[in-house]
């Protein structure tokens, strides 16, 4: 009679080998009787310890032994399986714990890996001035999300473009009220629908509108909240407007390069009333009232977020559940966004609403083209020569 | 419903709020600013939070919290608070109610 089955000897032994086992659980076996058998015969044997009986599973493990030895073996042998068989069990399902939590652990790592991946990305095609198809990451509706903001915004810009040189040329050539107030009205609508565009992105992605990696460098490091600071807007137009005097420029890439603007001083006839400044300086400190509320608001939320992460302890290598939490705490960020977008609609609406109309065209050209030259400020920042090296 | 309008009208500025909630601290904040001390109510923290946030959602606040009551009667939400400033209505609005110290 032949002693059962040396198959069966290194299947069980290798049982209690470490970590190459774990290999098991990410791999889908099935039984067919060629040189995997004995491994998938663990898996099998594995499962049906955790869901069978363990007399049944006895059976399992060595069948041939049952039917040659049952009759001769002493009990205390059969129990002896059964506790070995047990412990096994036990072991199998700690593994198999222990290799989820390593598959959670890397799942999240992969997905800061890719989002960073893809701001860096996004980072170097912004700069670079070319847009192309594929955005890496892990969702698709996100770089969707992204991507159609960039090819808005980028007809936004353009749009903008022509805007300001429509409202310069109408206020040199004094046209109607009439007409200013369309071209005035269109200019306003224009930034609206900035304001909504970034409402739909910050929804996708709300630190793609926060980081301000969709603007040029210069304009970034005037950023407050995902745009430009309200109160700044109106600290602009009190002093252009309360002068009375407007500038028409004419920038030419020579001159820009050599940091020149040609400037032409033309007067305008219609600076602010008393009662206007009074109006615009009440708005300014409201405003400045709103901006501070906010700021401290997402100080606030910085704070909150920050100690979510960092709580729980520094040993255990799991933090998922920190960072879970901390990840509801940031959907706040794009009521903050909201809000401050909101702002500096009001700010803008405001301002149309105390000034006359050709005012508010002098104003939404100043506006526009102060922000026009912060973009060439980028643009001649990102390609000045590079400094000598020292020796 | 009783529950917010009761405690709507219990003090002259009420912010209803949620402990978790940053925008609602920045609305208090502003109030501060203005020399007016609100009455924070976090809806969370309470037991009928759930009825109240309902109320709330029904009285026409887009987003439950924050919202605004003075003088008993509601206001809105960040939105409408924002707004009303930059209009220059919320500080004659508040002016009842204003404490300099």
């Amino acid at each position: 009679m032949n002693s059962p089955t040396p198959q069966f000897v290194p299947s069980r032994l290798s049982i209690y080998e470490p970590i190459h086992q774990i290999g098991i659980w990410g791999e889908n076996f099935k039984r067919n009787g060629n040189p995997n058998t004995s491994t998938s015969l663990i898996v099998e044997v594995d499962n049906k310890l955790e869901n069978e009986s363990e007399t049944t599973s006895h059976e399992m493990l060595a069948p041939t032994n049952n039917y040659e030895q049952e009759a001769s073996k002493p009990i205390d042998k059969i129990q002896r399986r059964l506790a070995q068989n047990r412990e096994a069990a036990r072991k199998s399902r700690l593994r198999k714990k222990a290799y989820v939590q390593q598959l959670e652990n890397s799942r999240l790592k992969l997905i800061q890996l890719e989002q960073e991946l893809q701001r860096v990305t996004q980072q170097g095609l912004y700069m670079g001035g070319v847009l192309e198809g594929s955005h890496i990451g892990f969702s698709g509706t996100v770089n969707s999300g992204i991507a159609a903001f960039e090819m808005e915004y980028g007809r936004w810009v353009d749009v903008q473009h022509r805007q300001i040189c429509e409202l310069r040329t109408a206020l040199n050539a004094h046209i109607s009220d009439i007409e200013l107030r369309i071209l005035v009205k269109s200019g306003m609508g224009h930034y609206f629908e900035l304001f909504r565009m970034k409402s739909t992105v910050a929804k996708a992605d709300v630190f793609y509108v926060i980081s301000g990696v969709w603007k040029t460098s210069a304009e970034r490091f005037f950023s407050w909240i995902g745009g430009f600071r309200p109160s700044e807007l109106l600290k602009g137009f009190l002093k252009l407007l309360i002068t009375g005097e407007t500038f028409s420029f004419t920038t030419q890439a020579s001159n820009l390069a050599k940091g020149l603007f040609n400037k032409v001083l033309v007067p305008q006839l219609d600076p602010l009333t008393e009662q206007q400044i009074l109006e615009v300086c009440n708005l300014k400190q409201s405003c400045q009232q709103a901006e501070d509320a906010l700021s401290q608001g997402m100080e606030k939320l910085q704070e909150t977020v920050s100690s979510t992460v960092a709580g729980g302890p520094v040993a255990e290598d799991s933090y998922i559940p920190q960072v879970a939490t901390a990840m509801e705490k940031l959907e706040a960020l794009v009521s903050f966004v909201n809000q401050a977008d909101h702002l500096r609609q009001e700010t803008l609406q405001q301002m149309s609403r105390i000034l006359t109309t050709r005012q508010a065209a002098r104003g939404l050209l100043a506006l526009g083209e102060y922000f026009h030259r912060l973009r060439a400020l980028s643009t001649l920042w990102a390609t000045r020569p590079p400094e000598p090296s020292l020796p | 419903m009783d529950k917010v309008m009761r405690l709507a009208s219990e003090k002259d500025v009420v912010v209803f709020s949620k402990s978790s909630c940053c925008l609602c601290y920045a609305i208090t904040i502003l109030f501060q600013e203005l020399g007016v001390t609100s009455t924070v109510h976090e809806i969370d923290q309470d037991p009928e939070g759930r009825e109240m946030e309902k109320t709330l959602v029904r009285l026409g606040c887009n987003a439950p919290v924050p919202a605004i009551f003075v003088g008993g009667r509601l206001v809105g939400s960040t939105n409408e608070v924002m707004s009303l400033h930059l209009s220059g209505g919320l500080i004659p609005m508040l002016k009842p109610y204003q404490t300099w110290c």
